[in-house]
């Protein structure tokens, strides 16, 4: 028997893919699990259509997910996969221009018949060449027939056994990459703790695979990477919309007050709104509402009822919420409004990451409708935004939009778990003197008001959507309408005493160019950053995650570079802003629009010409 | 209850009211004040929510807390309001534009959820903030400035959409008749659960006299039927006429006429949970019945505040997980040690 080929690597990616009914996201989901519990770096993306079942075997209802691991940093889920698990013909066709050359390619060789090749719309009988894949490393496995044999004595019916299949890809995967199953088989234990034979079926099939692995070592490589060396604590794995909720929690026991979301389900935000519905343990109140606007009105309520209140969405959503935010701004209550942006306009690209709904978070009301934008940059770090979001708008009394990104919810990361005590801390502006009370009397610092709400005996006051003075009566006065349209702008602004200044990952005393990013494409233009300056080039990176306002060093970091990219996935809307407010600069742009986030190869080829230029 | 006194005063506030003289709001507001004023709850404790439109100004002319939103959207802030704090005694002030054109949907909801709101309906028929513009319930060929050729539209009858929406509660009066209007508002805010009080209320400016025809009080006796639970669906100056169920449908019928007693006479039940009867009565319009006033239904049905407050409560009894932090180290976690040098993910 010969050797099995080990290769040891720095890092490696891996894309499971197939059908939309496959489970391949489960399958992803619980490699990279197993391998961020093994110490090593990882960094995922799930990238699947938004139909729950299309058309099965056609390259529009391929469903993939992406784990990159490594024993270094991993910022980003990799441009392209070494190695891609394909289980029917059309996750070939829709993933081919996503592998990395001279990589590997496991497919279920049961389901390359006739029929499916040509639902994939191949035109020959080999997929690979058509694919331009001849130099790939490729390997069949039936992982169908394996699986109907190895559940033969299960009793199972035929649609129950192929179910199981995604698990002979999982154990044969896991061997390849030395990862135990222990994990795997809690999880399938759990799961279907109810329902025993379809654990032991599951279990059957996942060793199936693993056995596979084992015996052909011929012709499987098994690879070596080693646990990455990152700081030491506990770490969990985590995505971006898991964060996002546990920071509202997080700040709600910090301040003393009760969650409220008022939320209506919309992808991809709406595991914020499952994850805060599991927690009635912590008290949450999770309020399903009938549409966006009832979310948001139902989150305003809250708030003048006096909670922490939310309301999670995506784009469509944030354009129905909007003359309720305006209404926010106005009567000038905490409310946090998270927004898990996807590609637009309209319906756009449900499933997929953008970042074009940065305009309507900064200006998309009626007005002058100033409010706080902050965003996120990585899954785990939704955890802290989430939780400074809900800090500026209890401590200012304003409304406070966090953007994050399809990328950012769903891609997840190892996060090294934060202690409740070190978090800073969160103090309300509850009123306590009805004598002074007034509703819009105003800290003179901070200019934010106080907050008193029903069942303060003494407190009774009237606020609403209409221009008033400073008890909160109606006003139409000309002066008075400035006067407050101006302190509503000075209000968000000032807050940028409560921000950290923005850093120079690089070149701190400046340099040729300044990379600026802003929210989720932070692991990919740090990654580039990171290539470009091994390469001895002359790059560094400013990343934003505090939109408005900005951070009162920008204009001085702006100016120690001789020229600013700014990378974005939009047509150049954050240029447009920095334009705005930083006119002195002059700006390039790198920006896309595919749905997809950028890869390290592309941002390299933009900065290296602007670099040469 | 507890031994707050209140007087009306107690409930005005500071602020000149501006409705216009002669405006129905007027007596509403009376009602509302005189109603919170003897409920025995502490002053603090009211919340009044409202939307846009002439009625929607009621909050700033009262001494409670108060929040004027946005259009359409009164419901939906109370309800959130409600979640929030169940302690409170929250009530929507909302008109027909508000709750049943843009804010249709959120009527509904919050009906079929049972959330413990009062909503006060008035009912003018018309748009008066925006000076007289057909409303959704209008007449059809309804005249107004947008439909100067008579609308082509059916109206909605808004203890229709009560019904349908599984409403547990629902009343009607009339904006002139303070004593029924209080009378319905009481059992209203006694009601656990979403309660509709709709007032007919006259627009004096842009829809002055839609009501007259069940007003006149010339004509009121026969017009109207005040309904009480447990009593016969009797009217007339003598109550000499009433309603009997024949054939599917409700009739009028006189007393003394074909062998008609007073023991034919349907009795009011509003705590009956099938809807029928209670339907009937709210279809029923001039100039063939009486319109029907009074509390028509009122039956008892989860509360939803309550059960979001209960469920909480029986949850936390068996929990695991009863802090963050607790909750951040549930699960699948794992030790990094070894690595005092190792990097964090912040910087490049």
């Amino acid at each position: 028997m010969k050797e099995t080929k080990v290769i040891e690597l720095e890092e490696v990616a891996i894309r499971f893919s197939g059908d939309s009914g496959d489970g391949m996201q489960l399958t992803g989901t619980l490699f990279s699990d197993t391998t961020a519990l093994l110490g090593n770096d990882i960094s995922t993306f799930p990238d699947y259509p938004s139909e729950i079942r299309a058309p099965q075997g056609t390259v529009g209802g391929v469903s993939g997910f992406q784990v990159q691991f490594g024993k270094k940093q991993v910022n980003t889920p990799g441009d392209n996969a070494n190695v891609l698990v394909a289980m029917n013909p059309a996750a070939i066709k829709a993933n081919a221009r996503f592998l990395e050359p001279g990589g590997t390619i496991i497919y279920d060789s049961d389901s390359f018949t006739e029929k499916n090749l040509r639902k994939a719309n191949f035109e020959t009988d080999d997929p690979f060449a058509e694919c331009n894949l001849e130099d790939f490393f490729k390997i069949p496995v039936p992982i169908s027939s394996l699986t109907q044999e190895g559940l033969k004595d299960f009793g199972l019916d035929n649609k129950s056994v192929m179910r199981s299949k995604n698990m002979f890809a999982l154990g044969l995967v896991c061997w390849m990459f030395n990862r135990p199953l222990d994990y795997v088989e809690e999880f399938v234990k759990n799961k279907f703790r109810k329902k025993p034979v379809v654990v032991d079926s599951n279990i059957k099939v996942l060793h199936d695979g693993y056995n596979y692995g084992l015996t052909m070592q011929h012709m499987t490589p098994s690879y070596l990477v080693h646990p990455a060396e990152i700081e030491n604590g506990t770490y969990r794995n985590i995505n971006g919309n898991h964060a996002t909720a546990w920071g509202l929690l997080a700040a709600a026991e910090k301040s003393g007050l009760e969650l409220f979301l008022g939320s209506y389900p919309i992808t991809p935000a709406t595991d914020i709104l499952t994850a805060l519905s599991e927690r009635k343990d912590l008290g949450v109140k999770t309020f399903q509402a009938e549409d966006e606007i009832a979310g948001i009105c139902s989150a305003i309520g809250a708030s003048f009822a006096g909670d922490l209140a939310v309301t999670t969405t995506s784009g469509p959503g944030l354009a129905l919420k909007g003359e309720a935010i305006g209404l926010a701004v106005m009567a000038e209550l905490p409310l946090v409004i998270v927004n898990v942006q996807r590609g637009g306009p309209s319906t756009g690209l449900p499933t997929k990451t953008e970042q074009s709904d940065l305009m309507q978070a900064l200006y998309g009301r009626n007005g002058e409708s100033p409010v706080v934008v902050l965003a996120a940059s990585t899954p785990s770090d939704c955890f802290h935004y989430a939780y400074m979001s809900a800090k500026i708008a209890l401590e200012r009394m304003v409304p406070v939009i966090l953007l994050t990104d399809g990328f950012l919810g769903n891609g997840s990361e190892p996060w090294k778990i934060p202690a409740m005590a070190d978090l800073p801390s969160i103090t309300p502006r509850v009123a306590n003197d009805s004598e002074e009370f007034l509703a819009y009397k105003r800290d003179a610092a901070t200019l934010a008001r106080e907050w008193a709400f029903p069942g303060m005996a003494g407190f009774e006051h009237r606020i609403g959507g209409l221009e008033k003075n400073i008890t909160g009566t109606v006003s139409h006065d000309p002066e008075n309408h400035q006067v407050n349209s101006e302190i509503r702008e000075e209000k968000v602004q000032r807050v940028v005493d409560m921000i950290p200044d923005l850093e120079i990952c690089g070149d701190e005393d400046g340099g040729d160019v300044l990379v600026v990013s802003w929210g989720g494409t932070f692991g990919h233009t740090a990654s580039t950053v990171r290539e470009l300056r091994l390469a001895g080039k002359s790059v560094s990176l400013a990343h934003f995650n505090y939109i408005k306002p900005l951070p009162k060093n920008t204009k001085e970091v702006f100016s120690k570079f001789k020229k600013i990219i700014v990378c974005e996935l939009n047509l150049g809307q954050f240029a447009a802003y920095l334009r705005n407010e930083l006119p002195e600069f002059s700006y390039y742009q790198a920006n896309k629009l595919k749905g997809l986030p950028f890869t390290v190869s592309e941002l390299k080829e933009s900065i290296t010409k602007l670099l040469e230029d | 209850m507890t031994d707050v006194k209140y007087t009306i005063k107690d409930f005005k506030s500071e602020n000149e009211v501006r409705w216009c003289a002669g405006c129905g709001d007027f007596a509403i507001i009376n009602a509302v004040q005189r109603t919170m004023a003897g409920m025995g709850i502490p002053k603090e404790k009211f919340a009044v929510i409202s939307g846009i439109g002439c009625s929607s100004r009621f909050p700033y002319y009262m001494s409670t807390f108060g929040f004027h939103t946005i259009h359409g959207r009164a419901t939906a802030v109370a309800s959130g309001v409600k979640a929030a704090n169940p302690e409170l005694s929250v009530w929507v002030m909302t008109g027909d534009g508000d709750s049943m054109a843009i804010g249709g949907n959120h009527f509904i909801h919050l009906i079929r959820r049972n959330i413990d709101l009062n909503v006060v309906l008035f009912n003018n028929r018309i748009y008066g903030l925006t000076k007289g513009q057909y409303s959704p319930t209008s007449d059809r060929g309804f005249v107004s400035k947008t439909s100067p050729f008579g609308t082509v539209e059916d109206p909605f009858v808004p203890g229709q959409l009560v019904i349908g929406a599984r409403g547990s509660f629902y009343a009607r009066s009339i904006d002139g008749n303070l004593k029924l209007s209080q009378s319905v508002l009481e059992k209203a805010a006694e009601h656990k659960g979403t309660s509709v009080v709709e007032v007919l209320q006259n627009c004096v400016i842009f829809n002055n006299g839609i009501h007259n025809a069940i007003t006149d009080p010339n004509h009121r006796a026969d017009r109207q039927l005040v309904l009480e639970h447990g009593k016969p669906m009797l009217f007339g100056a003598e109550n000499e006429k009433g309603l009997v169920f024949e054939n599917g449908k409700l009739k009028v019928v006189k007393i003394g006429e074909n062998g008609v007693t007073e023991d034919d006479i349907l009795v009011h039940d509003a705590m009956e949970v099938d809807p029928t009867l209670h339907l009937a009565l709210i279809n029923m319009a001039l100039p063939d019945f009486p319109v029907a006033l009074g509390v028509i239904r009122a039956v008892p049905a989860p509360v939803y505040d309550v059960e979001m407050e209960a469920q909480i409560k029986e949850i936390q009894q068996t929990r695991k997980v009863s802090c963050v932090d607790e909750l951040l180290n549930s699960g699948n976690t794992w030790e990094v040690t070894g690595n005092p040098n190792g990097s964090s993910k912040k910087c490049i």
